[in-house]
């Protein structure tokens, strides 16, 4: 029988094929994971963010994203543009050096690495010798100065990266030509800093870093001034017009050396201790910013009192008396600072600070009074708190994209009205075909609603499902009310929070109508709050009821976590989603399923335990069913506290090994214990790892009996107006499908419109199937008399999809972790299957409903199930006859995290999280494909007696796809199908631990 | 005694007619017989079904010997393979019983009145260095019991020996039905699961692929110990050309027949439980989907036959364990013994 169902060979259909499926993994949405360090080209305005991975981006103008991986996935130590080119240099941690550059390519310009090289120090010479410390891009753009710990400065060409062995500046002869006598070779040693003069590219700066700081005169090979230094020097910084310069040291102080014609050896013109006069930690990076007004801006990180402020991550701004130390929630990697980049302007006039820190991208509006922050358009931190399930919607109405925007906008106040000021390039994609919502819930009970219509997902609106519950945490008390006679000046900034006061308070399930604005949301203690959107501020009381999910049961104990403490009175809510409606599941185990059908008003929640449906126009719990097997103790005494409890200590650790690892992380020889603790660190994992390879790995082989645990677990609840007792009379239905293979089907009377409020909605279970092979059930779905799935609800209502086919008879497909099923209704016969699990041995991760448009006629499209495998595949199977119809690998099979965070769309695409910070966004829509284009316009070269390519416009795109259909065809698609599944983050984790213990 | 009769060869008719014809020539009306015949190869073979009757007919030369036993003081070692070689014996035997009658005679009942625990299958098409076993589960008493690992085997490949990872037998549960069947042993390598071949496939693959096959469970294993391999003898030229050195059991027809076998024969039935109209007759609390309770609302599905994918021929064409039965129904004793293995209940 399995040659009937293979693929067939049928050439019509291997075309079709063709039209209508491409996998393409197109956009990385998010923060990048692990940055590692920050570049900025003024001239061409676009950002660079280098990885620990050894990823590289570029980000301009919203939509203009560019991104490349080196080889060697080594990371990024520094990124330096070329002035005024589209090339930049990156230096790696093995000590590489590479040229990436913006060329055009097939009318698309893409970020490539053109060379790379490694500097070689000549043969016997410690390593150190070519240690790169320092890198220069020079503003001829044809020569690269880099400083090495060895005190030796060396000359490559570009682009070719030769080496001007003639050029070298040794210590030696720096030395020869410094009278002093208290320099001697050790002053030399280790090149922190390299600046060139800003007026006149023939004077490069030299900083040592004992102190020493020498000004080099490239064209007679000669120091014409030197300073002396008393501290350890981390960094330094030109005034604009070149007639001082500014030094930052380790001991938290910075000193301005005067540059003059006169005096060759100067003494410092102002030493200051900003934070003194305790011992300080080093300000590690300095900015010295002129203004018409007079007053600079002193722009430094670090430099705090070692012993009371020492963990701070701080920016500190200094404008005349206004002095504030930008508080930062992760360590910061790097930042720089967006001023006047013309170089006829007199002043510097900076206007914005950009800010990388570990976990986010702040920037701060300098031209503003008070100093806001910028609400970034893009690069957001998807894991402010950490994610805990997904849900995306397709195609919105603009109504209520409308109203979530104008309900986040209220919340944005206090973000600066600047606009983004790194906006190199331009945005050539065409307007997103639809507007579509990503809705992330978090940890700490919030709800995130992200624009997923194009490249840039951007943060529309946040809702915080915390106000309903009472904590014991004080919303209060936050960290942000410093007095304002504190010293130092801190203040907060970003968002990234991923401590959650109360894991209960987790959001486990989301379900969004996009019709009626009504949302479910339901958390980790058995909660499921139903949620209106409303245009005002309003307060009101939350309706509070209770679902004894175990009933009669007796004999069992919860070990698990109490119920969530609920608020009595009214509430005061802000503009936006506001609940009017709380259930709480009795046992307040985790909400494993949700459902929400919005024009019967009805909310259907399963847990462990069971499942329950709530009328929420009556506010009246409609019946509950206990799914609990009699031997099932594991489900009762609250498994998920103990599974729960091991990620929360597994994370810990993470973040302890992270802790140590990022603790101090300046280069190597710098400081060599940090260095060896690191390097111990990377040892210990390297020999855990091996421990776990050679430990004896085997799998018992069990068929799964009925008393396994978990079997009460309800995965998937589904509504549907169908066929249920007899062939001639539909009726609404509520679905059920078990962990342990059972599906039970409930007959609903929804009364009338008319009498919605007067008649109560009554169930009775009608149906219930038992799957022998007892898998998982992880979607059921019905699909009408011409075999399409049936609508959304008040979809038909909205006129967006043909109402179903009531005539032809309804079939009933059963999703398992390991089968497909079409079964007939009323009467529950098999039709059809597919077996999954028995054939390839992978299992069902996810599976929903998509329509597939071809790229070639707008006329056809049709559904297919979209499936992702355990093996992280990704599998098309056609409706209604289950025939897979292709595969492609997508996630890494170890990457548990990434295939449990696995959300598709209604057409075809789909994201996944790649770090807790990043979601990659993948289509196998031929039709529908959101990926970057755009153009890097390259402003006309000024000064210059150097002719390169006259490239007047780039034209770019990231990763452009083989087979980029053209947007022209990507018109609005048909809107009929449904989703099966909201994803099951926690359940998967747990059935990850449990297929561990096997 | 002996008797000749004829028998229209191309008309045989049914087993049971043919034994009642043989009761009537040999006048034994109410004596329970066992019936066997000497095929081509000289082998003593039963006659008990239409099939083997259909078949012992047709090799019929022209001459069908038959012999009869009473069934109380047969000798069913008599039957099988390699009987050829103990023809001579074989036939005193059934000639002259008495030789026996010193020997206390323990009564072995005949192999339909058993449930089948396990067995070999496919041998005429397997190389010789491999063995398919079939281990029938029935319901929860008895764990399948054994354990698999990663390891690494030795392959012969057109550049030499090479070395390739295997999925190995680790470890076999005392008292578990894979012990218990004797043809499973610790180290054997698993080279296929229920006709799919699972090199490349991952340690947990594998563990899944069996599982979800766990309730006819059909796995291809090289055995570590060689010494007990089948040796067959020239009868099986049809398909003893393939090189007992490949290690691919790659042969086409073979992957083709197992995987038929697979899909067959593993199905399982679901169990619904109808509510039509009267909820109160099932209590919301029943317990389980299989309570005793509820058995009179039980209803057996019919399973993919009725979509026209199988051909009929491919059912009937498989009669060892081609008969079906679910735990529900309260069957004809001898289908019992097969319980939840089969594929097709007409209700």
């Amino acid at each position: 029988m399995r040659r009937f169902l293979r693929p067939g060979h049928d050439p019509v259909r291997e075309r079709l094929k063709r039209d209508l499926f491409q996998f393409n993994k197109t956009v990385e949405h998010g923060f990048p994971h692990q940055p590692s360090a920050l570049g900025y080209s003024p001239f061409l305005r676009l950002m660079a963010i280098g990885t620990r991975s050894g990823a590289i981006k570029l980000y301009g103008a919203p939509g203009v994203e560019f991104m490349g991986l080196h080889e060697e996935n080594n990371t990024v130590m520094q990124i330096h543009f070329i002035p005024d080119q589209c090339q930049l240099v990156t230096l790696l941690d093995d000590n590489s050096l590479h040229l990436w550059s913006l060329k055009q390519h097939g009318g698309a310009s893409e970020l490539r690495e053109e060379h790379r090289f490694t500097l070689k120090g000549p043969p016997g010479s410690p390593p150190s010798a070519t240690q790169i410390t320092a890198v220069l891009p020079h503003s001829s753009r044809e020569v690269l100065y880099l400083g090495t710990e060895s005190g030796n400065i060396f000359v490559v060409e570009l682009p070719s990266f030769r080496v001007l062995e003639d050029r070298t500046i040794t210590p030696e002869a720096v030395l020869q030509r410094i009278p002093e006598d208290n320099c001697n070779r050790r002053s030399c040693e280790l090149v922190e800093a390299l600046r060139e003069h800003p007026k006149n590219p023939d004077q490069i700066l030299i900083g040592y870093s004992r102190g020493l700081i020498v000004l080099w005169d490239l064209q007679n090979n000669k120091a014409t001034h030197h300073f002396l230094g008393s501290q350890q020097l981390e960094n330094l910084y030109w005034q604009r017009d070149g007639s001082k310069f500014i030094s930052c040291h380790y001991d938290g102080s910075y000193t301005q050396w005067p540059v003059s014609s006169d005096n060759r050896q100067p003494e410092p013109l102002e030493n200051t201790v900003p934070y003194g006069p305790f011992p300080c930690k080093a300000i590690s990076k300095i900015y010295w910013q002129t203004t018409k007004n007079g007053l600079p801006y002193i722009i430094f990180q670090g430099g705090m009192p070692r012993a009371s402020y020492g963990d701070r991550h701080s920016i500190s701004v200094i404008h005349g008396s206004q002095q504030t130390a930008f508080d930062f929630t992760s360590r910061v990697i790097d930042f720089f600072i967006i001023f006047s980049s013309d170089p006829a302007a007199e002043f510097d006039d900076p206007s914005a600070l950009v800010v990388l820190a570990e976990e986010e991208l702040v920037v701060i509006d300098l031209k503003s009074a008070g100093w806001p922050a910028v609400h970034p358009p893009y690069l957001a931190s998807l894991h402010c708190s950490a994610i805990t399930c997904s849900h995306h919607v397709s195609n919105i109405p603009l109504k209520l994209w409308e109203r979530i925007i104008s309900a986040g906008s209220k919340q944005n106040i206090h973000y600066s009205s600047m606009p983004w000021p790194i906006d190199g390039g331009t945005n050539i994609a065409p307007d997103p075909p639809q507007r579509d919502l990503l809705l992330t819930g978090h940890e700490d009970g919030t709800v995130r609603f992200w624009d997923a219509s194009g490249v840039c997902l951007h943060l529309l609106y946040k809702l915080s499902t915390v106000r309903v519950f009472l904590t014991d945490a004080d919303p209060n008390d936050n960290m942000n009310t410093l007095g304002e006679d504190e010293w130092p000046p801190l203040r907060k900034v970003g968002t990234f929070d991923p401590y959650s006061d109360d894991p209960r308070l987790g959001i486990q399930k989301i379900y969004l109508c996009k019709y009626s604005g009504y949302l479910a949301v339901a958390g980790t203690a058995g909660q499921v709050l139903v949620m209106e959107l409303n245009d005002e501020d309003a307060e009101h009381v939350v309706d509070h009821a209770e679902a004894d999910l175990l009933q009669d049961q007796e004999g069992y104990r919860w070990k698990g976590h109490e119920k969530l403490k609920t608020r009595d009175g009214p509430v005061r809510f802000e503009a936006g989603f506001q609940p009017f409606v709380l259930v709480q599941c009795q046992p307040p185990a985790v909400v494993t399923s949700l459902a929400l059908h919005s024009e019967w008003k009805l909310v259907a929640f399963g847990t462990s335990h069971g499942f329950g449906l709530f009328d929420h126009q009556q506010k009246r719990l409609v019946f509950v069913k206990c799914t609990l097997h009699p031997s099932d103790q594991l489900a009762l005494e609250g498994p998920l506290s103990r599974v729960k409890s091991l990620k929360k200590s597994l994370r810990q650790s993470f973040r302890r090994i992270r802790r140590s690892r990022v603790s101090s992380r300046k280069r190597r020889g710098g400081s060599g214990n940090a260095s060896e603790v690191q390097e111990a660190n990377a040892k210990f994992d390297q020999d855990a790892l091996q421990e776990m390879e050679l430990a004896p790995v085997q799998r018992k082989i069990e068929a799964r009996s009925a008393e396994d645990s978990f079997t009460g677990f309800v995965r998937t609840l589904y509504f549907a107006d169908t066929f249920l007792r007899d062939s001639s009379r539909h009726c609404p239905s509520l679905w059920a499908g078990t962990n342990g293979g059972t599906v039970y089907a409930f007959c609903l009377r929804v009364p009338p419109a008319e009498r919605r409020m007067d008649e109560p909605v009554r169930a009775e279970q009608a149906k219930e199937i038992q799957l022998m092979h007892r898998a998982p059930v992880v979607g059921i779905l019905v699909l009408d008399g011409r075999s399409t799935p049936l609508p959304e609800p008040l979809e038909v209502a909205h006129d967006l999809s043909k109402s179903p086919d009531m005539q032809g008879s309804h079939q009933l497909l059963v999703v398992s972790e390991e089968q497909f099923k079409v079964f007939t209704l009323p009467k529950v016969s098999s039709k059809l299957k597919l077996k999954l699990t028995a054939l390839e041995g992978c299992r069902v991760r996810k599976v929903t409903v998509a329509n597939f448009g071809s790229c070639k006629t707008d006329e056809y499209s049709e559904n297919d199930l979209a499936v992702l495998t355990n093996l992280g595949d990704i599998q098309i199977i056609s409706l209604p006859f289950l025939k897979l119809q292709i595969r492609y690998p997508c996630i890494r099979k170890e990457d548990v995290s990434g295939i449990a965070s696995c959300v598709f769309t209604k057409y075809g695409q789909g994201f996944y999280l790649i770090s807790p910070s990043e979601f990659e966004r993948f289509s196998l829509s031929t039709k529908w494909l959101v990926e970057p284009r755009c153009i890097v316009d390259v402003p006309e070269v000024t000064s210059n007696n150097h002719v390169h390519n006259k490239s007047g416009t780039e034209n770019a795109a990231r990763k452009s796809s083989p087979g980029d259909c053209g947007e022209d065809e990507r018109k609005s698609g048909r809107l009929m199908e449904h989703a099966l599944l909201n994803d099951e983050k926690v359940l998967k984790e747990i059935q990850s631990t449990l297929e561990g213990g096997r | 005694e002996f008797r000749r009769f004829s028998l229209e060869r191309s008309k045989p008719g049914k087993f049971e007619e043919f034994y009642g014809l043989l009761q009537h020539v040999h006048k034994i009306p109410n004596v329970d017989v066992l019936v066997g015949y000497t095929d081509i190869h000289g082998d003593l073979l039963p006659i008990n079904n239409d099939d083997n009757y259909h078949k012992a007919v047709s090799t019929a030369n022209p001459l069908l010997r038959i012999f009869i036993q009473r069934k109380e003081d047969a000798d069913y070692s008599a039957f099988g393979t390699d009987t050829m070689t103990r023809k001579k014996n074989v036939l005193s035997n059934v000639l002259r019983p008495d030789n026996h009658k010193k020997k206390p005679h323990i009564v072995i009942s005949m192999p339909q009145d058993f449930r089948p625990v396990s067995s070999i299958i496919d041998v005429d098409i397997l190389p010789e260095t491999h063995r398919r076993v079939r281990l029938y589960k029935y319901g929860t008493d008895k764990p399948l019991g054994f354990y698999i690992r990663d390891g690494s085997s030795v392959r012969v490949t057109p550049h030499g020996l090479e070395k390739v990872p295997g999925i190995f037998i680790s470890r076999l549960v005392p008292g578990g039905l894979a012990q218990s069947t004797g043809l499973l042993a610790v180290n054997d390598e698993v080279l296929e699961v229920n006709g799919i071949e699972v090199s490349g496939k991952s340690l947990d693959q594998v563990t899944d692929m069996m599982i979800a096959n766990s309730r006819n469970l059909i796995i291809t294993v090289r055995p570590a110990n060689q010494r007990n391999n089948v040796v067959r003898n020239s009868r099986t030229s049809g398909s003893s050309g393939q090189s007992t050195e490949s290690s691919l059991p790659s042969s086409t027809p073979n992957i083709l027949g197992s995987l038929q076998q697979g899909e067959e024969e593993s199905d399982e039935e679901d169990i619904i439980i109808e509510d039509s109209g009267e909820p109160q007759q099932i209590p919301k609390a029943a317990p389980t989907s299989e309570s005793i309770e509820s058995l009179s609302q039980i209803e057996l599905l019919h399973e993919s036959t009725q979509n026209g994918f199988l051909p009929s021929s491919e059912m009937n064409s498989n009669h060892s364990a081609g008969s079906i039965s679910m735990e529900y129904e309260v069957p004809e004793p001898g289908r019992k013994s097969l319980e939840e293995d089969g594929t097709i209940i007409t209700l």
